[in-house]
């Protein structure tokens, strides 16, 4: 299935069909106030350039940003730099899988069918989980697709429970798709290791589901068995959401922690940046709760002859047959996303995911007891995997601007989302932060 | 599909409008899908129950069924408490298929057993589906 624009002459191939003159004819349905009255503000047609002015003309606004490719960046905040390795690059471009980024006539792109089964099966491997879906669009829809899951199982409970240390862009999402709807979101507390405060949850009354991110935002890594116990005990349902899924290459996954329903942000696994999107939904959940999962599920099955083959399943639950009942309005997933983080799951394996997650550990280790030492004082005592939270003696302001003029970030101050936390620093090291850039920044702080 | 006068529409028990039957014995009510109605769903592949004790107004959602191509709400023909729901359609959705009037879902101790005397009987029932 490949992409192709329609031809003038297929076009009014079709206008002459359905008996309309022109295009216009065609949108007569549409008020005349929905539509489009002023001109494209785009270039005229004399100043449009070749390919080789374009290119000039992009290397020039690359060239005015304060960074160029080689910075090293050491803000992760729900969007992290990792090594893409080559073969998730070559695979993922190939055109069978990326012109036909999602499969709309599904059974007829088994192929597809197929990288899509093997992305649910890795990631329910990961995140210790028995069912997971085709993808969501990223992390924060994801999160609050979970919430409405969670209200949907819970039948007449009106409220959920987020942790204040979940993404604060995430709990925004989450407040735009309950609130509308008539659902709270409580929001919980923290304590001063930087983990979530559920001792009032008993008190909370109309709970449907509790949702906890970790690592948390703040870097912290949740106690989730000891949480899932208590949100459990209070008759809810326990949500674990994530913005760092290489975390579960080192710690235990959220499925064996008692997690219902897992979700997060897949853009680690193989997929770049850029300027914060696309990103990858990842969405699971344990078994008693498969039909109310949301979002498209490929199954493996066998055909009339027995040889393996890949379907949609469970579709009657989507809104294209369920209608209004539907389990959720999503009406496609993250193809493409989805096949680049299964690519990338499967390049390096459980053992490649287990000691990269190692080695950004020990990195993110070796730059926090380095700043330590050198008089900076870590925020939250909870234990961390590759982001933490750091206060300096001084000002930081001035060594974050010397960084940056050598092309490093170094992390990002808090105080834009949490103003409790203003002059301090939230930093992230990946396996793409050298030790020298490390040694830079302490050097600074030292200065 | 079933022809109409195919259907299998017995006489000693009330239908709804949105195709359920009960049957009323002793003092309890037993709920479940017409022969029409299993028809036109086609192959059913999951049933989902609501809990003993669970109460319902006529007319209120009690449940699910699913079939190969399509999701059906259940709607109570009368008020009442869950006092059974029949477990062995968990694992055995089609039995609904196969003996619609043996494969009861819900059992209720209706809060109006007068209610029962407002559902179609087999003839009105039939008029209903041939419009």
């Amino acid at each position: 299935m490949r992409y192709l624009p329609h031809t003038s002459e297929e076009i009014a191939a079709m206008l002459a069909a359905i008996g309309a003159d022109n295009l216009d004819d065609l949108f007569a349905s549409v008020p005349a106030d929905c539509r489009m009255t002023t001109a494209w503000n785009l270039p005229s047609a004399n100043t449009a350039k070749s390919e080789w002015e374009l290119n000039d003309h992009m290397r020039e606004l690359a060239g005015a940003m304060r960074l160029d490719d080689n910075a090293s960046i050491l803000v992760g905040a729900g969007s992290c730099r990792h090594h893409i390795p080559e073969t998730v690059r070559s695979l993922a471009s190939r055109s069978e899988f990326l012109t036909a980024y999602t499969p709309y006539q599904p059974e007829m792109a088994q192929g597809t069918l197929q990288g899509i089964f093997e992305y649910q099966t890795l990631t329910a491997r990961l995140l210790g989980v028995d069912v997971v879906n085709a993808s969501m669009y990223d992390g924060a829809s994801a999160l609050a697709e979970a919430l409405l899951m969670g209200l949907r199982i819970g039948k007449k409970k009106k409220r959920v429970a987020i942790s204040k240390a979940i993404h604060p862009h995430y709990r925004a999402v989450v407040r735009a798709y309950l609130q509308p709807a008539g659902f709270e979101a409580v929001e919980l507390d923290l304590l001063a290791d930087g983990r979530t405060d559920l001792s009032g949850l008993a008190n909370l009354e109309d709970i449907a589901a509790v949702a906890l991110q970790s690592p948390n935002f703040l870097g912290v890594i949740e106690d989730l068995p000891t949480a899932g116990a208590a949100i459990h005990e209070a008759g809810a349902l326990f949500v674990a959401c994530f913005t760092e899924p290489l975390a579960y290459g080192l710690l235990k996954n959220p499925g064996s922690c008692g997690a219902d329903i897992v979700c997060g942000e897949g853009q680690s696994f193989g997929i770049a940046p850029s300027f914060g999107g696309p990103g990858l939904g990842m969405f699971g959940c344990k078994e008693p709760f498969t039909r109310n999962l949301p979002g498209r599920l490929v199954g493996e099955t066998k055909d009339l002859e027995g040889r393996r083959g890949y379907v949609l399943t469970l579709a009657t639950r989507e809104q294209h047959i369920r209608r209004e009942k539907a389990t959720s309005n999503i009406c496609s997933n993250q193809g493409i996303c989805a096949m680049t983080a299964g690519m990338y799951m499967a390049s390096l394996g459980g053992t490649g995911i287990a000691k990269l997650a190692r080695l950004n550990y020990d990195k993110s280790e070796y730059l926090k007891d380095s700043l330590v030492r050198a008089g900076a004082r870590i925020v939250f005592a909870g234990p961390t995997f590759n982001e933490f939270a750091v206060a300096f003696p001084t000002d930081f302001r001035p060594a974050y601007e010397r960084l940056l003029a050598r092309n490093i970030v170094a992390g990002l101050e808090l105080g834009g989302l949490y103003p409790e936390l203003a002059g301090t620093y939230l930093f992230c090291v990946t396996e793409t932060i050298s030790r020298q850039t490390m040694d830079a920044i302490v050097a600074e702080v030292r200065a | 599909m079933k022809e109409l006068d195919e259907l299998h529409l017995p006489d000693n028990i009330g239908y709804t409008d949105d195709h359920e039957w009960a049957q009323i014995t002793g003092d309890t009510a037993r709920i479940g899908v017409s022969d029409y109605a299993q028809d036109q769903l086609g192959d059913i592949v999951f049933v989902e129950l609501p809990a003993v004790g669970d109460s319902f107004a006529k007319g209120d959602e009690f449940g699910t069924l699913e079939s190969v191509k399509a999701v059906s709400e259940l709607y109570a023909p009368m008020s009442g408490t869950v006092v059974a729901v029949n477990s062995v359609l968990q694992d055995s959705p089609e039995l609904i298929n196969q003996e619609p009037y043996g494969a009861w879902i819900i059992e209720i101790k209706p809060s109006d057993p007068s209610e029962y005397e407002q559902l179609h009987n087999a003839a009105s029932y039939l008029e209903l589906l041939k419009g």
